[in-house]
């Protein structure tokens, strides 16, 4: 299902792939035609990639086929071994984690896991963690510790779930246990939003050192539909939410809330996600050499300074 | 909130010309109340018990002992997002401060607390719903320092819609930073308790207010993660009777103490000589 504002790009990339076919079947040069179009083509894909808005990026950042947490860890990782369980009460498939090289160095891996499918997507209940998912990640944050491995987390999460079952394990516990646990790991710690950071649920395990944020992601106190439903009175206002919550990496980059942004293949990394995963990887190795002259002491002091500045008020 | 609509409510005409400034009714019963009595019974309802919401400036009167508190709060919100709903929130801000005589959603300050040297934070809910941006999150996180720099325990009351909407991303960061200023009192050995009073929910329950070394919450205050409209949309059921209250939370094992307001300061007294290193034994104090 393409996204509305793709469609008339990938109705005329078909009319360019009919009108090629054509000349190869009859023999007719339709060549300059085929330029004409292709002309229209670059000038409708800058026309409207290179002027998406806020909304229009909230859902590049839904969109299906966007690499998700696994394909990230099996295509820019080797050897990933999941690990599964909280050792408390079950596992929470919305949360996937375990132990990975990446380009040699050992990491421990945790991220958010929507479905790649209907099905899958109800087995993940759409990357809606509950407790038992955090547990989850806390457990690999002590393994991080214990052996002094980098901590790379992966977000994509519209929000923690919201049910009477995640009430009744504490769902607000763990995520404050979880912000808790991450902000004091020893170890350098690296986040990145890959589609959607939504609220507590997404910053549970975003607590890093540095925070990534790929082109068309976003992160928010709250997704755009539930800010419009409230502020608004009418989720269909969402459109004018995602403008005002200035929610887009190039927003949150000025507010300091990431400290870099993930380039996405022209269109949206599902467009081309193994350009996106190069890149996901190119970025995470970078950042991991930034941060590897730092003493576990340092490496709390810097987390707590990364945070502890963050927001904007005067001073009475 | 509703409970200042109450006081605030306009003398009606007719047969009661006399009665509205002096009485009031319970939310809860109906019963009609002496306001005078109602106050000194801490806002609970003397006939069925129901906790009401109370004023941050008669909750430190309440904790705070006589005379010792001195406010350390008064920073200024800003409008860093420029933020523009049905109503800019600039003017939002403008007339919360108006309301309330307070610049943000939170009052705090040093006191001694049964002589215990504290830091007491008190969530405003007249303002913005109590909500958290980065004006609260920097108070809670200076209070914090400023316990552990002088050797206080931390008390924070928390009323709070959760995280507010108007500064995004900014105010969900203020989950991380009130949370990472705990560590301080940690390593200095210093307690924190926190007080859960209607409503506690959202992104202030899932951040300091959960991580105390003691928790105290008012009987039947709603506290939770999601709000129970945004559950019973996502469940499409309703709602199991006492669902998120204060004894439900007790049950589940997430809160210590369910404390009526009567002897709420007499229960935080003794959590706070039990745990503060720099008070000696004393019983029944
Ligand atoms: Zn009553």
């Amino acid at each position: 299902m393409p996204l509305e504002f793709e469609k008339p790009i990938l109705e005329l990339e078909k009319r360019i792939a009919e009108l090629r076919e054509t000349a190869r079947t009859t023999g007719v040069d339709l060549e300059a035609e085929i330029r004409l179009l292709e002309d229209r083509l670059a000038r409708l894909k800058e026309e409207v990639y290179g002027s998406l808005n806020a909304w229009q990026r909230v859902q590049l950042a839904r969109a299906p086929g966007r690499p998700t947490t696994l394909d990230v860890l099996e295509k820019a990782f080797q050897d990933f071994l999941e690990l599964h369980g909280d050792r408390a009460f079950a596992d929470d498939p919305a949360i996937v984690g375990g132990l990975a090289y990446l380009e040699g160095q050992k990491v421990v891996v945790v991220g958010h896991q929507k479905g790649r499918d209907t099905k899958e997507n109800l087995h993940r209940n759409f990357g809606m963690p509950h407790p038992e998912g955090y547990r989850k990640a806390m457990r690999l944050m002590d393994l991080a510790d214990r052996f002094g491995y980098p901590f790379l987390s992966f977000i994509d999460t519209p929000g923690a779930y919201p049910g009477v079952s995640a009430e009744e394990r504490g769902q607000a516990w763990v995520i404050a246990q979880s912000i808790q646990r991450m902000s004091r790991l020893k170890v350098p710690a690296i986040a990145l939003i890959l589609g959607e950071g939504g609220s507590g649920g997404a910053l549970a395990i975003g607590v890093a050192n540095r925070v990534l944020i790929m082109e068309n992601a976003w992160y928010s106190v709250i997704s755009p539909e539930s800010c419009a439903a409230i502020l608004w009175r009418d989720a269909k206002e969402a459109p004018k939410a995602a403008e005002a919550l200035k929610l887009t990496a190039r927003d949150l980059l000025a507010q300091k809330v990431v400290d870099a942004i993930v380039p996405e293949p022209e269109g949206g990394a599902h467009k081309d996600p193994d350009q996106a995963i190069r890149n996901i990887k190119e970025a995470l190795l970078k950042t991991l050499e930034e941060l590897k002259g730092l003493s576990p002491e340092e490496l709390y002091r810097d987390r707590y300074r990364r945070f502890r500045t963050l927001g904007a008020y005067a001073e009475s | 909130m509703a409970l200042e609509r109450l006081f605030r409510r306009k003398r009606p005409s007719g047969e009661n010309r006399d009665v509205p400034e002096l009485w009031t009714k319970c939310e809860a019963c109906g019963a009609q109340l002496y306001k005078k009595e109602f106050r000194e019974n801490l806002y609970v309802c003397p006939k069925c018990g129901h906790h009401h919401r109370v004023p941050a400036s008669e909750r430190v009167e309440m904790l705070a002992d006589a005379g010792t508190f001195q406010e350390i709060t008064g920073l200024r919100p800003l409008d860093p997002l420029g933020f523009v709903d049905t109503k800019p929130y600039a003017e939002r801000l403008r007339a919360y401060q108006e309301e309330t005589g307070r610049k943000d959603a939170i009052l705090g300050g040093t006191c001694t607390i049964g002589g215990v040297p504290a830091v007491l934070l008190v969530m405003d809910y007249a303002f913005a719903g109590g909500s958290m941006g980065s004006v609260v999150g920097e108070e809670i996180a200076r209070g914090a320092e400023r316990a552990a720099a002088e050797g206080r325990a931390l008390v924070i009351v928390a009323a709070s819609g959760g995280a507010r909407m108007q500064e995004a991303a900014l105010s969900l960061m203020q989950m991380a930073k009130t949370v990472m200023s705990l560590d301080r009192l940690w390593e200095k050995r210093l307690p924190y308790v926190s007080i859960l009073t209607d409503p506690t929910t959202g992104g202030v329950t899932a951040s300091f207010a959960a991580l105390a070394d003691v928790i105290f919450a008012e009987p039947g205050a709603l506290i939770g993660f999601a709000g129970p409209r945004v559950i019973r949309q996502t469940i499409r059921q309703e709602l199991p009777e006492g669902f998120q209250r204060s004894e439900f939370l007790l049950k589940h094992g997430m809160v210590d103490r369910v404390t009526d307001r009567r002897k709420l300061k007499g229960e935080l007294v003794r959590a706070l000589r039990h745990l503060h290193p720099g008070v000696p034994y004393a019983v029944g104090v």
